[in-house]
């Protein structure tokens, strides 16, 4: 069992918690991620790492509610436990692999929309940790759902929040901000590395190609195992067929065939939505996932 | 009696069994049991202990079975396996230990396989234990993986009084008999944790949710860990896809992901979160005893299923028995035939699948006929699922990570065939990670070698 040290709910529906796991945070880097499984029951639900802590042995997951087994996840609080949490996996992000003194000579940009700005979030603080100071840029529905503001601020470079309906930060989509601090406000970026629902990683890559910015997006699709056995996270990279579990999460987002991965990340849309049903007679999942639109 | 014939095994009604996932063969009771023992002839050059990869000495516990004395019969097999359960019900007897015996010259083989089943399913109702190591000799093994391999080769090691931890990536041991084998084959609770958990009446530790090459390496293992030898028995591996257009489309899985969603994540039950897509029409490409297991379970929840096999009957790799089982319980098979197409609505759902008829051309490399196509011959198939069932290549996770670690061109860790030994000192490997997809024996097999290659190893290391 993988006891909860610390349970935060950050927004409507979206929950951090800290995870004793001593065996994946000695080994977990950014851009990798996790695979938890509540119960006997429950399904395992891959998440990226949004933190670690070595030396107390901990991971700091962030979930949204989507299905039953996130529910009832977030039920949990600080003292019990997941009965499976199992990583790291994936590769880790490029710029860690790579030297150190190419990284730091380049400008990036993060953007990070909805829960993906948990998954941005360790990069960002990798790159603080290494004395680069990264350009992020968060979008949120609205207000309420934005996450890790505080938490971002300290790490980033430049933070720029913007909302979709105008109730926090600028109004409007993450592209808009982009376009504006490239266009108007003359930014150079190096890479740009976008996280966050499938739509808007498609958005950002479409820009960044115009732009003439490299980018790199992190893919969420259906998984099973995560170590790559069953295949269900396929995807098409540059014609190719590519198993994000063990090739990505991370690929080149001017690359990635992303209205196949929207498809495919129907597929298991009524048959979740039936668990889901289940457990909550009629309150159904009526999207804001960011996922299901 | 007649001699020259098995007793024969009672099962469930095909149309019946064919609606539900409970186990498909009943196998013997003690009556019938002693009755099969009896056609044994006990040569005293038994051709049947050559058959079997693990050498169980056979004659020996059939003699038992049929003086009626089955906690003997287990001992004798004990020896040999520890997983007889498992083995009775999914080795391929007919090419093995039955297809040597005598007494299947003239008449039907002595069912050994069935024979093996029923001392094991006896044994464990009756609570019986295998002998553990009467004294540890303090050194530590990790084995990477819970499948046959890795099982087979951390009871034999703990026997000899190892401190032996297997290292599972999966919330539960057991490798491909948990996610691979179905459960109306190979029943999980009673069978299945029955057997792992005698071995772990050996002294065995099974760590679960640890990715060997990921949470921690074998270099780390050795280095930080104490552990003086490592057995990989990490499995098969990635599962394959044919490259035809439409492959990626909602609704066509690999048999590794349906019977994973099924077995492991036990999606057919209600009360389990893990959804799976049954579907209504489904088409399994392949004729392996994955692929039975997958048409299998797709008609279990529901579906019409078609078997897309594109050589013929003769060459289908799966056992007789399962291609029979399946046929009787619906399946319906296109032989000769291979897809080219996988066809999609605009919200790339799967619609259908073009395939083309083949015929057998000259023996390739395998000693298999060749499938050729036959042109002009396509035509289409309706389905909404189609489920690929076509092998796996191996996963780099292990190999990618070791240092030193030798892998062939197929990208499989190489090692020795009769001690498990691969290119770095210490570290052991066998089964699929080794020889690609097989089968459970087989895997056993290599893990026996293995714990003979790390007890050479460490006796001599000492």
């Amino acid at each position: 069992m993988y006891q909860i040290v610390k349970a935060e709910k950050l927004a409507e529906k979206i929950f951090l918690m800290d995870v004793k796991a001593p065996r994946v945070a000695k080994a977990c880097q950014p851009g990798e991620f996790v695979i938890v499984k509540i119960d006997e029951k429950g399904e395992r639900i891959p998440l990226t790492i949004c933190d670690f802590d070595r030396k107390e042995g901990t991971v700091t997951i962030v979930f949204q509610i989507v299905g039953a087994s996130t529910k009832r996840m977030a039920e949990l609080g600080a003292g019990d436990a997941f009965q499976d949490f199992v990583g790291p996996l994936g590769q880790p992000s490029e710029f860690v692999k790579e030297d150190p003194a190419l990284v730091k000579g380049r400008k990036y940009l993060f953007v990070a929309g909805g829960v993906g700005t948990a998954p941005v979030y360790p990069q960002v603080k990798w790159m603080r940790e290494h004395g680069i100071q990264a350009d992020v840029i968060v979008g949120a529905k609205t207000k309420d759902l934005l996450i890790l503001e505080h938490e971002m601020e300290k790490e980033a470079g430049n933070l720029y929040i913007t909302t979709d309906d105008g109730s926090y930060g600028r109004k409007g989509m993450v592209t808009e901000v982009l376009r504006e601090l490239v266009e108007k406000e003359g930014k150079q970026y190096d890479i740009c590395v976008a996280i966050g629902p499938v739509i808007m990683m498609k958005f950002v890559c479409l820009l960044t190609k115009e732009l003439g910015i490299p980018t790199i997006v992190s893919m969420n699709p259906v998984m099973v195992d995560g170590t790559g056995m069953c295949g269900a996270c396929r995807l098409s990279v540059g014609g190719q067929v590519k198993f994000a579990c063990v090739d990505g999460p991370e690929f080149d987002g001017h690359l990635v065939d992303f209205d196949e991965a929207m498809k495919r990340q129907q597929i298991y849309k009524t048959e979740e939505g039936r668990a889901m049903l289940r457990l909550t007679e009629g309150d159904s999942h009526h999207g804001g996932c960011g996922y299901c639109g | 009696m007649d001699m020259l014939k098995k007793v024969p095994v009672r099962e469930q009604d095909p149309k019946v069994r064919a609606g539900n996932f409970e186990e498909v063969c009943y196998g013997y009771n003690a009556e019938e049991a002693q009755a099969e023992a009896a056609r044994c002839l006990k040569c005293k050059n038994a051709k049947c202990m050559g058959g079997c990869p693990v050498s169980i000495d056979i004659p020996g516990f059939i003699r038992q079975v049929e003086t009626g004395d089955f906690e003997a019969a287990a001992n004798v097999i004990a020896e040999a396996s520890a997983l007889p359960a498992v083995c009775g019900r999914v080795c391929p007897q007919e090419s093995q230990c039955e297809g040597q015996c005598i007494r299947g010259i003239k008449g039907e083989p002595v069912s050994i396989g069935k024979l093996e089943r029923f001392v094991a399913d006896w044994s464990r109702e009756h609570g019986f234990v295998p002998k553990s190591a009467e004294e540890k000799n303090g050194k530590k093994v990790a084995v990477v993986g819970s499948g046959p391999a890795g099982l087979t080769c951390a009871g034999d090691l703990a026997k000899l009084g190892y401190d032996v931890t297997i290292f599972e990536a999966l919330h539960e041991p057991g490798g491909v008999l948990t996610y691979g084998i179905p459960e109306f084959r190979l029943p999980k609770e009673s069978v299945v944790q029955a057997e792992i958990d005698n071995v772990r009446k050996l002294g065995v530790a099974i760590e679960t949710d640890v990715i060997i090459g990921k949470s921690v390496t074998i270099d780390e293992l050795m280095e930080e860990e104490g552990y003086e030898a490592v057995f990989i028995g990490s499995g098969a591996g990635l599962p394959k896809f044919m490259g035809i257009p439409g492959e990626n489309a909602n609704g066509v899985f690999s048999a590794n992901e349906y019977l994973t969603r099924s077995n492991l994540m036990k999606a057919f039950r209600d009360d389990y979160d893990t959804p799976i897509a049954a579907g209504k029409k489904v088409a399994v490409v392949g004729g392996g005893n994955v692929a039975m297991d997958a048409a299998r379970t797709a008609l279990r929840l529901g579906a019409e299923v078609h078997v897309v096999y594109r050589r013929s009957e003769a060459e289908l790799p799966a056992r007789v028995e399962e291609v029979h089982h399946a046929k009787e319980e619906g399946v319906e098979f296109h032989l000769l035939t291979n897809p080219v197409e996988i066809l999609t609505d605009d919200k790339g759902w799967v619609t259908g699948m073009i395939v083309r008829k083949m015929e057998l051309g000259e023996p390739d490399e395998s000693g298999r006929r060749r499938p050729v196509e036959v042109p002009g011959s396509d035509y289409t198939i309706e389905v909404d699922t189609v489920i690929m069932s076509l092998g796996t290549s191996p996963n780099p996770l292990i190999s990618s990570t070791t240092k030193g670690l030798e892998v062939n061109r197929r990208k499989c860790i190489v090692a020795e065939a009769d001690n498990g030994q691969t290119s770095r000192a210490g570290v052991f490997a066998g089964g699929d990670a080794v020889t690609g997809a097989a089968t459970v024996i087989l895997a056993m097999e290599a893990g026996k070698h293995g714990a003979k290659g790390i007890h050479e190893y460490l006796s001599n290391k000492a």
